[in-house]
């Protein structure tokens, strides 16, 4: 009746498991009860959970992205823990089976449910925006996206309360990850919760290269497209190209364990390598899929706080492109040992070396955008210097990674570790932690505080580098990844560095928290009344804070590069707005519950795949055909917004424009 | 399509601006973005397929001492597993000439036909699995069979949701009409179908006919 799942499922008798459960489901119950207390299940339902507008979605995603990241940091803390406390003949405090299962949720999660939630979270509030539109090219699909990934999120989180989750890795390398090797519910609970959140991530890709091709202001020429949007359209390009790979390789493996295929086992001709081959055909890319929108978002920063024009737009637009496609050329430098010979891995450790040109012209770019500018160095622009130091070391360790004697002798080690951390911390983490500070005030109205914020800048800034340079130092020692012993005492002091860093870091998790809290409780004294708090250059600046359903009233007419900057001085150096337009009823797409109800079919359908509850699987595989069939029956997507709604919203807003206009035009 | 009558894509209604000789004159109509969107998902859908040659090609040779191409595969009966296919395809094209005329009966006749094709095409994909799996050749025999398996029962699965769309587009058709919003899904469709053609002529060569070169 159910499958191999159990009573033994549940972790009765492990003590860390069981606490973190009964934490975590004691907290889900009071903020729902808190929602129940006060009656907001209906706001929530109608404002986001069915929502179809691309601003509500991309809040989701944040969210759900920086809650993930607090389970993902706990992962990383207790291992951080453990390697300094099992040193010599201690064994520390967590069993290896238990420690292979943390370091493989955590790549897991900060990978797949922390970088990618906030990276799609950022595109989906920014890039209708900055574009100038109204929503992306198919709503309904965005809001079944972000549910496809809320639901893979959820079935990884299941594996800390029922059964287990994977020990092979956060790639789930075979053989290890096969079925002889890996019995257990783990590495189906990764790659059930992957694929179905993978699934979720093609449609975006989709559905935002069609948006920012298709969808875009009137006269919002392709190099008159914000530089973020840019890197966005180069993202979800590369999303398309990899996301299938990964589809294939995890079914491959799925197909393996499940019905006795040989495709990666060491019996029946099946080849492992193999899998490495395509698991990292869809890896490399997926560094530049999150590292990508990242650049984009420094570069807004950087123009928008030096008060200039992006330097070398053009040169930007290229080297995003010239990134985009050399990532593809470069998977086999994260196995140069597996023996390819000389000739391939000098070709793929060249290709390599090869994106750090237009990486480096970007960091030349974001410096000359800052030289002879009026710098303001609020919260982001921190962000944005400790990510040009941090990303040049981070690049320069890559560089030696990339030569293939250099890997042969650090591969596997915690050189390596370092690296990668260095490159997604220093480049994405700050990216997002920028984004968030920046683009705070146009969701909510109102900005985040200053001080802690720059706090929570230092705790991570420092802490990054205590945790992670004396990884370096361990990695040439010999000190390899993933161990749950360690064996030499000489290895503890830059252990318990580390540690104070990671502690670090913690802290300016906490710290945002606070940041956040505080920031609501005083958000009178902080609120955007004009919808343009930092004097910005694009389009997103141009409606209110937080803007209408609709976003704007009548798409901005866009006339050369930075459209809304161009339009702003006009209006300055003139003392008034343009006229005002003909306002006209706007159709937007309406609400609908099909997100939610395919990830309950889809949540259902794994886990009773992870399980091997076949009955229960095929009834979520019929639910789920059958709310196709529904849905595709419906003929009502789009209501109406009466032309006397838009008119009052619009003339408010030029009221509020009106008086922040005379007074820049008396400041000037 | 009729892009010129349509009404504006959702929400989008706009003034009229410059042009800057790109054709950037604001966002496209539905009757562009839909399909283009369409096409962006076969396109991944290719990908996909990629990855599936790609592991055949690796392992066509690693049959662990068991059966190989040359063995199994038969070229007749894949011939006329091509044609009912082929065929079926075209007869999709006629369903989308009768039904831009607005023609009721003929749409539903020659789509009927079209999964009435796409059906022998899955019959005969399914006898020769099970034939297959009947001599002890099936997908756990070696990572060769595992391979083939997953590369054309993957194009099967995609035939199958295929018709379980076309059930679905003529109940639609049917139903409703020919309405805007039911000849784009139409025009998904047919591109869909299309589609599963070209990577089954990819099929076709790379498996079956390079499979039984003598």
């Amino acid at each position: 009746m159910f499958g191999r799942l159990t009573w033994d499922a549940i972790p009765f008798h492990e003590p860390i498991p069981l606490i973190t459960s009964l934490v975590v489901l004691l907290g889900v119950a009071a903020i729902a009860a808190w929602i129940t207390k006060i009656k907001a299940w209906h706001y929530l339902w109608h404002e986001y959970i069915t929502s179809t507008d691309h601003k509500k979605i991309g809040i989701m995603y944040i969210v759900m992205g920086l809650v993930m990241l607090v389970r993902g940091f706990a992962d990383a803390i207790m291992m951080r823990a453990q390697q300094s406390l099992a040193i010599g003949a201690s064994q520390g405090y967590l069993p290896p089976e238990h420690y292979n299962q943390i370091f493989s949720a955590h790549g897991t999660i900060m990978i797949f449910f922390v970088a990618m939630p906030l990276v799609i979270g950022f595109m989906n509030f920014v890039v209708p925006l900055q574009l100038g539109v109204r929503d992306v090219a198919f709503p309904t699909l965005n809001n079944v996206s972000f549910w496809l990934a809320a639901s893979g999120a959820l079935l990884v989180n299941l594996s800390l309360f029922i059964g287990e989750f994977s020990r092979a890795g956060w790639l789930g390398f075979p053989p290890l990850s096969e079925k002889a090797f890996s019995p257990g519910v783990g590495v189906d609970y990764y790659l059930v919760a992957l694929q179905v959140s993978g699934v979720g991530t093609v449609l975006t890709g989709v559905n935002f290269v069609t948006t920012i091709l298709k969808i875009r202001a009137p006269g919002m020429s392709y190099l008159r497209m914000p530089v973020f949007c840019w890197t966005a359209l180069a993202s979800n390009l590369l999303i398309i190209a990899a996301f299938p790979v990964l589809t294939v390789v995890l079914a491959e493996l799925m197909l393996d364990r499940y019905l006795g295929f040989h495709f990666f086992t060491n019996d029946g001709g099946g080849n492992s390598m193999l899998y490495m081959n395509l698991i990292w055909v869809w890896g490399h890319p997926e560094v530049y899929i999150l590292v990508l929108p990242a650049f984009g978002i420094y570069s807004e920063v950087a123009s928008t706080f030096s008060g200039k024009p992006l330097f070398g737009y053009r040169s930007m637009v290229f080297a995003t492109l010239a990134i985009c496609i050399i990532s593809f050329m470069v998977w086999l430098h994260h196995f140069f040992t597996m023996g390819a010979g000389g000739d391939i891995n000098a070709v793929f450790g060249i290709a390599s070396m090869i994106i750090g040109i237009p990486t480096g012209v970007k960091i030349y770019n974001w410096l000359f955008t800052m030289y002879g500018g009026r710098v303001r160095f609020t919260v982001p622009v921190h962000y944005l210097i400790g990510f040009m130091l941090t990303f040049v070391i981070g690049g320069l360790t890559g560089v030696l990674l990339a030569i293939p004697p250099v890997d042969f002798v650090v591969h596997n080690s915690l050189f390596l570790v370092a690296h990668f951390h260095q490159v997604i911390i220093g480049g994405v983490v700050f990216a997002l932690m920028a984004g968030c500070t920046y683009w705070f005030p146009k969701a909510f109205g109102f900005t985040l505080h200053e001080g802690l914020g720059k706090a929570v800048f230092w705790c991570w800034f420092i802490g990054f580098h205590l945790a992670f340079m004396p990884l370096y130092v361990l990695g040439f020692w010999g000190a390899t990844r993933r161990m749950q012993h360690i064996p030499d005492a000489t290895w503890a002091p830059w252990l318990n560095i580390a540690l104070v860093g990671a502690a670090i870091i913690g802290l300016g998790i906490v710290l945002t928290v606070v940041q956040l809290l505080y920031s609501i409780k005083t958000r009178e004294q902080r609120r955007d009344v004009t919808g343009d708090p930092w004097d910005g250059r694009t389009l997103e600046w141009l409606t209110l804070s937080p803007p209408p359903h609709y976003n704007f009233a009548v798409l901005p007419d866009v006339h050369g590069e930075e459209a809304y900057w161009t339009r702003k001085q006009t209006a300055i150096k003139q003392d008034q707005l343009i006229d005002e337009p003909d306002y006209q009823p706007i159709e937007m797409p309406v609400n609908t519950p099909t997100g939610v109800i395919v990830a309950f079919f889809a949540t259902v359908c794994g886990f009773a795949i992870i399980w091997y509850i076949w009955w229960l699987a095929i009834l979520g595989l019929v639910g789920a055909f059958a709310i196709f069939v529904w849905y595709a029956w419906r003929d009502e997507h789009e209501h109406i917004i009466p032309v006397e709604e838009v008119r009052h919203n619009a003339r408010e807003r030029r009221r509020i424009r009106m008086e922040h206009l005379h007074t820049l035009s008396q400041s000037v | 399509m009729t892009a010129g009558t349509e009404a504006p894509m959702v929400g989008l209604t706009h003034l009229s601006s410059e042009d800057t000789g790109l054709g950037q004159r604001g966002p496209q109509s539905k009757s562009i973005v839909v399909p283009y969107g369409f096409w962006l998902f076969v396109l991944s859908d290719m990908v996909l397929f990629s990855a599936l040659f790609a592991t055949y090609a690796s392992l066509v040779h690693a049959t662990d001492g068991g059966p190989t191409t040359n063995q199994l595969f038969d070229r007749n009966l894949v011939a006329v597993e091509t044609m009912a296919l082929l065929l079926s395809s075209f007869v999709c094209g006629l369903a989308m000439i009768t039904a831009k005329r607005g023609n009721m009966a003929w749409t539903q006749i020659w789509l009927v036909a079209t999964g009435a094709l796409g059906l022998v095409f899955l019959g005969i994909e399914l006898h020769e699995f099970s034939s297959m799996i009947a001599e002890g050749a099936g997908p756990q025999r070696s990572a060769f069979l595992s391979s083939f398996f997953t590369l054309v029962g993957c194009h099967g699965a995609h035939v199958t949701a295929g018709l379980l769309w076309l059930g679905t587009m003529m109940a639609q058709i049917w139903n409703k009409g020919f309405k805007e919003h039911i000849m784009r899904r139409l025009l998904c469709f047919s591109v869909f179908w299309h589609a599963l053609d070209i990577i089954w002529v990819a099929i076709f060569t790379i498996v079956y006919l390079i499979g039984t070169l003598p």
